[in-house]
């Protein structure tokens, strides 16, 4: 199969704001777009759309298409998920890139289950390559590979969909780069009918009442993280990675593990399946490293590993380690900081 | 009124002792080869389900798995704590599927289940972490979907009532019946093994368990046909051999890697107060802190 067709990419907003997610793959699907030379298209699906173009246009975007609806904002699954889907049967792209985010994780399954393509979930690596099947020794060109942590974060694999369009993945906020490819860059509009991709019957959840708040946890962006995994042991030794944070004037991150051993909440957990960051500082207490958790924070400027296991795999992309107890440790330092800081 | 639920429920390998025979060579999961647990969130579901039941006295709790043979232990646990009975798809061709050939098999198992209201499962399974099952079938079914789902809030005969936790809020939908609904792991925890349905259960067993028992232990599952745990193949449920396993696969793994990451020089830093203290100076001094 020679693909001739675009990559595409679903953007989600909130408030006349396009999502930073979105803005981020927009810049990934710029670059695989070129690589493969086709076009970088857009789809916003919503209400109240109005000059949303002028946030995507900067991105490398060659066409959006828009489709206005009252109905379709706030989001529900089958209607965005027939707009898509229709929508895709007459432009046929090689590849769909979303969010990994409630609506993505929402929206992309139906739409690949009724296309029947392949859906790859929390992709932390898009690349474009070649592939032979190994049965049948057919060869395939410009396939997206899409690399993610599986089976818990143990092993990393490669995915492709060698014969099913689009090639669907989705990509949590935070893993790729958001970067302006071009301030002046226009593209095309193109303004879609909506009754003509849903139909009345497809709006049948009914939204009673939504409670939307800015959350208070905002990991993503401090610039230092104190970080803690299932050696800090319980909940209360928690309370001394909030002290040290307390100190430094960072937040708090936790790993899987300890997020399901209930140390912590989840909206702190650091990893493929939670938050990537990039801190200019990153201490990580009690955690061994597993790849879903260093996939979200191995481009930290500066890495201090504290652990009781100086073999811990965490130790070896540390900048610093420290073969200690938490407990042990964390205390000092905050004796210190107060000491020496101004 | 009372309703008929099945919960989709996973035998999972519990990803945090994963071993190194794990994968076999074509990069599908040996899931023979690891301990397996009741998929975490499946639980959350199947709370859901048992408060269903006790406010609606006749309905119905069926736990619908696919795996194994040897996942009809998930449904002895789910019928320890009140599920009523449980369906095992098992078969050979059934393996190595993706998500969307899983959905397609598990579907076709609902189709064939026929008369049902509501259909739960936990929102992903921990040896994937896709979330994309719930909303195949659903689509699979041409039903609606309620995703995140935290709490259910009211159910009629006509509709569902579901408190939904996303990233940034709560939202409260109303979908009607039928509908597939996924729980979340915010969700009230699933309660223990009872002692009474641990002594009635425990000696519920699937077709091919049968097999080996002796002769007393059948006929006793003879004379109680609720310790019968149904195991269907992928012929009985009417599969395409097109779209099930490995071949109905749109996605296939090309490799997997035990990742090495780029090891940095790291320093050591000693546990005393001396090496601590100059660690501190030193990242002041820098400005990575203060």
């Amino acid at each position: 199969m020679k693909d001739q067709n675009n990559l595409i990419v679903y953007c989600e907003f909130d408030e006349g704001k396009v999502a930073d997610v979105s803005l981020e793959l927009l810049t990934k699907g710029r670059e695989l777009a070129t690589k493969l030379g086709v076009n970088l298209e857009a789809v916003v699906v919503g209400d109240n759309l109005e000059g949303i173009e002028k946030q995507l246009f900067p991105y490398g975007v060659d066409k959006v298409y828009k489709v206005a609806d009252k109905r379709l904002y706030p989001y529900t699954s089958n209607p965005h998920a027939a707009v898509l889907i229709n929508l895709f049967k007459e432009i046929k792209p090689q590849i769909c890139l979303m969010g990994a985010t409630c609506i993505g994780r929402d929206l992309g399954p139906r739409v690949s289950s009724c296309l029947h393509s392949g859906l790859t979930a929390d992709c932390t690596s898009l690349e474009i390559g070649p592939h032979t099947d190994p049965k049948t020794g057919k060869e395939y060109e410009n396939l997206l590979y899409q690399i993610r942590p599986a089976f818990g974060g143990n092993i990393v694999a490669t995915i492709v969909n060698p014969e099913c369009r689009p090639q669907m993945a989705t990509v949590r906020e935070g893993v790729m780069k958001k970067e302006v490819f071009d301030p002046e860059y226009k593209g095309e509009v193109v303004e879609l009918d909506a009754s003509k991709y849903v139909a009345p019957e497809d709006f049948v959840v009914e939204i009673l009442d939504r409670h939307i708040e800015k959350s208070k946890v905002n990991i993503k962006n401090s610039p230092i993280i104190v970080a803690g995994g299932y050696g800090m042991g319980s909940k209360e030794n928690f309370d001394l990675l909030y002290k040290l944070a307390d100190t430094l004037g960072a937040e708090v991150g936790a790993s899987r593990a300890a997020v399901d051993a209930g140390f912590c909440e989840h909206e702190r957990q650091i990893g493929q399946t939670g938050v990537t960051v990039r801190p200019k500082l990153y201490i990580a207490c009690g955690i061994s490293g597993q790849i879903q958790h260093i996939a979200g924070m191995q481009d930290s400027s500066i890495i201090i590993s504290i652990n009781s296991d100086p073999d811990a795999p965490i130790n070896t992309i540390a900048d610093f380690v420290i073969t200690g107890n938490a407990e042990d440790v964390i205390p000092k330092l905050i004796n210190y900081y107060k000491k020496n800081s101004k | 009124m009372s309703f008929n639920i099945i919960v989709l429920a996973k035998q999972v390998p519990d990803t945090r002792n994963v071993g190194k025979d794990a994968m076999k060579a074509d990069g599908t999961i040996n899931r023979a080869a690891l301990p397996a647990i009741f998929n975490p969130e499946d639980l959350n579901a199947l709370e859901q389900a048992l408060r269903i039941k006790e406010a609606n006295p006749g309905t119905t709790v069926t736990v619908l798995t696919m795996g194994l043979p040897r996942a009809s232990e998930v449904i002895r646990e789910a019928m320890y704590r009140g599920a009523d009975a449980g369906i095992v798809l098992t078969d050979r061709v059934l393996g190595g599927a993706d998500t969307l050939a899983t959905s397609y098999s598990l579907a076709q198992a609902v189709k064939k289940f026929g008369n049902y209201d509501l259909i739960l499962g936990g929102r992903q399974a921990i040896d994937g972490d896709t979330a994309q099952v719930g909303p195949q079938i659903a689509e699979k079914l041409g039903l609606p979907q309620v995703t995140y789902a935290e709490e259910i809030v009211d159910i009629t005969p006509k509709d569902i009532t579901v408190k939904r936790r996303l990233e940034n809020g709560i939202e409260t939908v109303k979908a009607p019946l039928p509908c597939v609904v996924t729980v979340n792991g915010s969700a009230a925890e699933c309660r223990p093994r009872n002692a009474m349905l641990l002594q009635k259960y425990k000696y519920a067993a699937s077709t091919s368990e049968q097999n080996a028992l002796d002769e007393t232990r059948k006929s006793l599952i003879e004379k109680r046909p609720y310790l019968n745990i149904a195991e269907w193949s992928a012929a009985f449920v009417e599969a395409d051999p097109e779209q099930i396993g490995l071949p109905g696969s749109p996605t296939k793994v090309k490799s997997i890697e035990n990742v090495v990451f780029t090891a940095k020089e790291s320093r050591r830093i000693e546990n005393n107060d001396e090496q601590l203290e100059q660690l501190v100076k030193e990242l002041i001094a820098n400005h990575t802190i203060g």
